[in-house]
């Protein structure tokens, strides 16, 4: 495997970690104001991520640096051409990182509904614009010789890619439901464990309609054959088997099989891309590869020791704090967010 | 061409803005660190109610510092695409490094230090603080390492008209991050020691109630602050000398140096006009800039004029000057800033060691609005440093004009200049508040009822 395909894996391995990750926190944020009743009762929603929200945006913004060090066209063209999509995610990750922080520094309940609405806002948005930008990814986007992208913000707002918003928006918000069913207790668990059942249903429905849509009607997964293989048929398998270990009552389990969905359910976009990284729309060979858009060999090697050096200590040092802050938050818990 | 001032003007906005915050986020960082530690090691409750106490407006703070980071991270890309195609071979890899190392480092453990009082053992929690400060401070480095990769470019090829990384030891070597790390990081010490100072002497000026706490408190950061402000200028001055050598026409704008002196004079006051590159007025001491640059009172230093006709036979026709008076005045807000501190960290050490901090009330009284000091040199020294380079976004290689995103429009400019302006007016508006009201307002200790309460109610 040459270091091309290596960081291509790695680039897609850090998008996954934090499509996983920060996917339940945005789930957390966005059925907060309606799964706690009152002010103690969002507290202790918002206190399940409290230590891990912030860890969990890092895998975002590592895939951003490491785009940058190992794609720097890819970089340009993505950041430069989703310009004001991106501007919108920016102020939302900004509203939602104050928020945490914020909220219950001031008792006043004015302040405090203000700030959980921006935590609302600032996961609701995030969870379903990433969805969009990686539809508009596998989809293609009009990229010129020079590869900068020549549309504009309509381009990227098309029907199918919004249904890639919509299934990254449900996606995230069963999952965050699983999770905080995990991590609370009584009434609010009780509710946590309700809504998951709920939203399980719609969601299969609209992930199966939009892959199969790609697949019948787009060239997106063309290379995947009649036989799609293990990958896609695991993320399908994943989402089906969450619903009836959630219904069980196997809610670690379910939790375990919406993780592996949505990892693979991105394995199976980043396979259909490959080796793109991004298609352009208006001439197949405009499109950014792993080649064209990538540093030379030397800042490859370098980046590759590095990430093999620092990648184990983040795995172990972030698993170990999610070990620390294993417990349930109960109403008695001491809040700290 | 507008587009490329629009973007430059955000640049400006959003860079000085983020930089309000990191530097209090280092400095106070590794002052909560020896705080706890202080506490684990003697048990005594004081050094947990200091711990508690900054160890809040460390977070306030810390919060807006993180998220204004991120539009750092992205602006490359978005308004820079141009520079980021030309440089990213060798820029990206500090910045992803920066991720890795850093970010990831800081944001976990901050989470186990903000939720982990009563989950860890005691030495462990005090751990993590110290962690963080390390991460913050790692964070430093790698920014700075691609920070001085566009002062001084070193370890690449041109290769195809891009910038190419050929020795990744060179660039974390940058004789220019040798003098730029421990300039920041001194300067963070100072900002951290002077935030603490002002709280501190209010409280002391009031008399209230938890009077141990700020007295502790003021002496800790008397010392740290001293040794800060000490290292400022220390660094600054064999900064200057790597300037005069590396980067002749920043220091020539700096010092209003129309032409070339040997001995070079320094300028203590100059009005001059810059369109016809002449002074109106000037007070200089004659052979200074030659001492401040090569330790000795001769020495030639350049002026603007000459490099300005040796860059054009390097380069090419082009107007290489950067602006003279934002450059000037830019260094000497920062430098006078810088000595005001000096000064009154002084006058601190003096009370101190005199034990004669509660009485000198004109210090206290002097140090409330001396507050404002290491903001004015942070914010001024960035500015003077970026626009000294000018014209060059990275120096000798690539022209500003040339480095911007050719699809970004000014209508999409002026959008994102306003949104982010307006949010981040209300940001600091907000974090200011909490910082007032969890300082010096009705939820500090300052309060009678909320004494040593501790977390949020």
């Amino acid at each position: 495997m040459n270091l091309n395909t290596l960081w291509f894996i790695l680039i897609g391995v850090l998008f996954i970690g934090f499509f996983i990750l920060e996917g339940f926190d945005y789930g957390v944020g966005i059925l907060m104001p309606f799964l706690g009743r009152d002010d103690h009762e969002r507290r202790q929603l918002i206190n399940t991520i409290g230590p891990f929200w912030d860890a969990n945006e890092v895998w975002l913004i590592t895939a951003g640096g490491a785009m940058f060090a190992a794609f720097p066209d890819w970089y340009a063209t993505m950041f430069s051409g989703f310009y004001l999509a991106l501007l919108l995610i920016l102020i939302c990750l900004i509203v939602r990182g104050v928020a945490f922080e914020f909220r219950s520094k001031e008792t006043r309940p004015a302040w405090r509904r203000t700030w959980d609405w921006a935590l609302f806002a600032g996961s609701a948005l995030p969870a379903f614009l990433w969805g969009v930008a990686m539809g508009n990814l596998i989809l293609g986007v009009p990229i010129d010789p020079d590869m900068n992208y020549v549309g504009g913000l309509g381009d990227l707002l098309r029907p199918y890619a919004l249904a890639y918003g919509v299934t990254s928006f449900l996606g995230f918000m069963l999952t965050g439901a699983v999770f905080l069913s995990l991590k609370t207790t009584g009434v609010l668990a009780e509710r946590a464990q309700e809504t998951g059942e709920r939203l399980w249903l719609p969601t299969v429905i609209v992930v199966y309609l939009v892959v199969g849509y790609g697949y019948f009607f787009t060239g997106m997964f063309q290379r995947f054959g009649v036989n799609p293989g293990i990958v896609p048929l695991t993320a399908g398998a994943a989402l089906l088997a969450a619903g009836f270990l959630l219904k069980r009552r196997y809610n670690g389990w379910a939790f375990a099989m919406l993780l592996v969905g949505i990892a693979f359910t991105l394995l199976t976009l980043l396979i259909g891309l490959y080796p793109r990284v991004m298609v352009s729309s208006l001439n197949p060979a405009w499109s950014l590869t792993i080649y064209n858009a990538a540093s030379g060999q030397y800042t490859l090697r370098v980046m590759t020791i590095v990430a093999l050096i620092f990648l184990p200590f983040v795995l172990a040092y972030q698993a170990w704090s999610y070990w620390v802050f294993r417990r349930r938050v109960t109403p008695e818990s001491h809040l700290e967010y | 061409m507008t587009e490329v001032l629009l973007a430059r003007w955000q640049f400006t906005i959003t860079s000085v803005y983020h930089f309000f915050f990191v530097p209090l986020t280092i400095g106070l960082a590794w002052l909560v660190a020896i705080m706890e530690t202080a506490y684990v090691r003697t048990g005594n409750d004081l050094y947990l109610r200091m711990t508690r106490f900054w160890g809040k407006l460390f977070l306030i703070n810390f919060a807006v510092g993180v998220v204004t980071g991120i539009v750092m991270e992205f602006q490359f890309g978005m308004n820079w695409s141009e520079y980021s195609r030309f440089v990213g071979d060798v820029f990206g890899a500090p910045l992803a490094i920066e991720a890795l190392m850093a970010f990831f480092l800081e944001s976990t453990f901050l989470g186990l230090w903000i939720f982990g009082w009563d989950r860890l053992s005691k030495g462990v929690h005090a751990a993590t603080m110290w962690l963080v400060a390390f991460g913050s401070t790692i964070s430093a480095l790698w920014i700075l390492i691609a920070n001085s990769f566009m002062h001084q470019p070193v370890g690449y090829a041109i290769q195809d008209g891009r910038a190419v990384m050929v020795d990744f030891w060179a660039l974390v070597s940058n004789p220019h991050i040798r003098v730029q790390f421990p300039h920041v990081i001194a300067g963070a010490v100072t900002t951290g020691a002077f935030f603490v100072l002002a709280i501190s002497a209010y409280h002391l000026r009031r008399q209230t109630s938890d009077r141990a706490l700020f007295r502790r408190s003021f002496i800790l950061a008397t010392i740290y602050g001293a040794i800060g402000i000490g290292l400022v200028g220390l660094v600054g001055h064999s900064q200057a000398q790597h300037m005069v050598r590396v980067q002749p026409m920043k220091m020539a704008a700096a010092e209003a140096l129309w032409e070339g002196e040997d001995p070079a004079s320094f300028s203590l006051l100059t009005i001059g006009n810059e369109a016809e590159q002449r002074d109106v007025f000037a007070i200089r001491v004659p052979g200074l800039l030659s001492l401040l640059a090569y330790n000795r009172l001769e020495g030639r230093v350049q002026g603007i004029k000459d490099l300005q006709i040796e860059f054009q036979h390097l380069y090419g026709p082009g107007n290489y000057v950067p602006p003279v008076a934002i450059s000037y005045w830019a260094f000497r807000l920062m430098a006078g800033a810088g000595v005001l501190m000096g000064l009154l960290a002084f006058l601190a050490l003096l009370a101190v060691l005199r034990e004669r901090v509660d009485r000198s009330r004109r210090l206290q009284a002097a140090l409330i609005p001396a507050l404002l000091l290491p903001y004015l040199a942070n914010s001024t020294g960035w500015i003077f440093t970026e626009i000294g380079r000018q014209p060059w976004i990275v120096y000798g290689l690539q022209l500003t004009a040339d480095a911007s995103s050719p699809t970004v429009t000014s209508g999409m400019l002026i959008t994102s200049i306003l949104t982010l302006t307006l949010l981040y007016t209300g940001l600091i508006a907000v974090d200011v508040y909490l910082l007032w009201r969890n300082s010096v307002g009705p939820h500090s200790p300052a309060a009678p009822a909320q004494a040593g309460s501790r977390g949020a109610s």
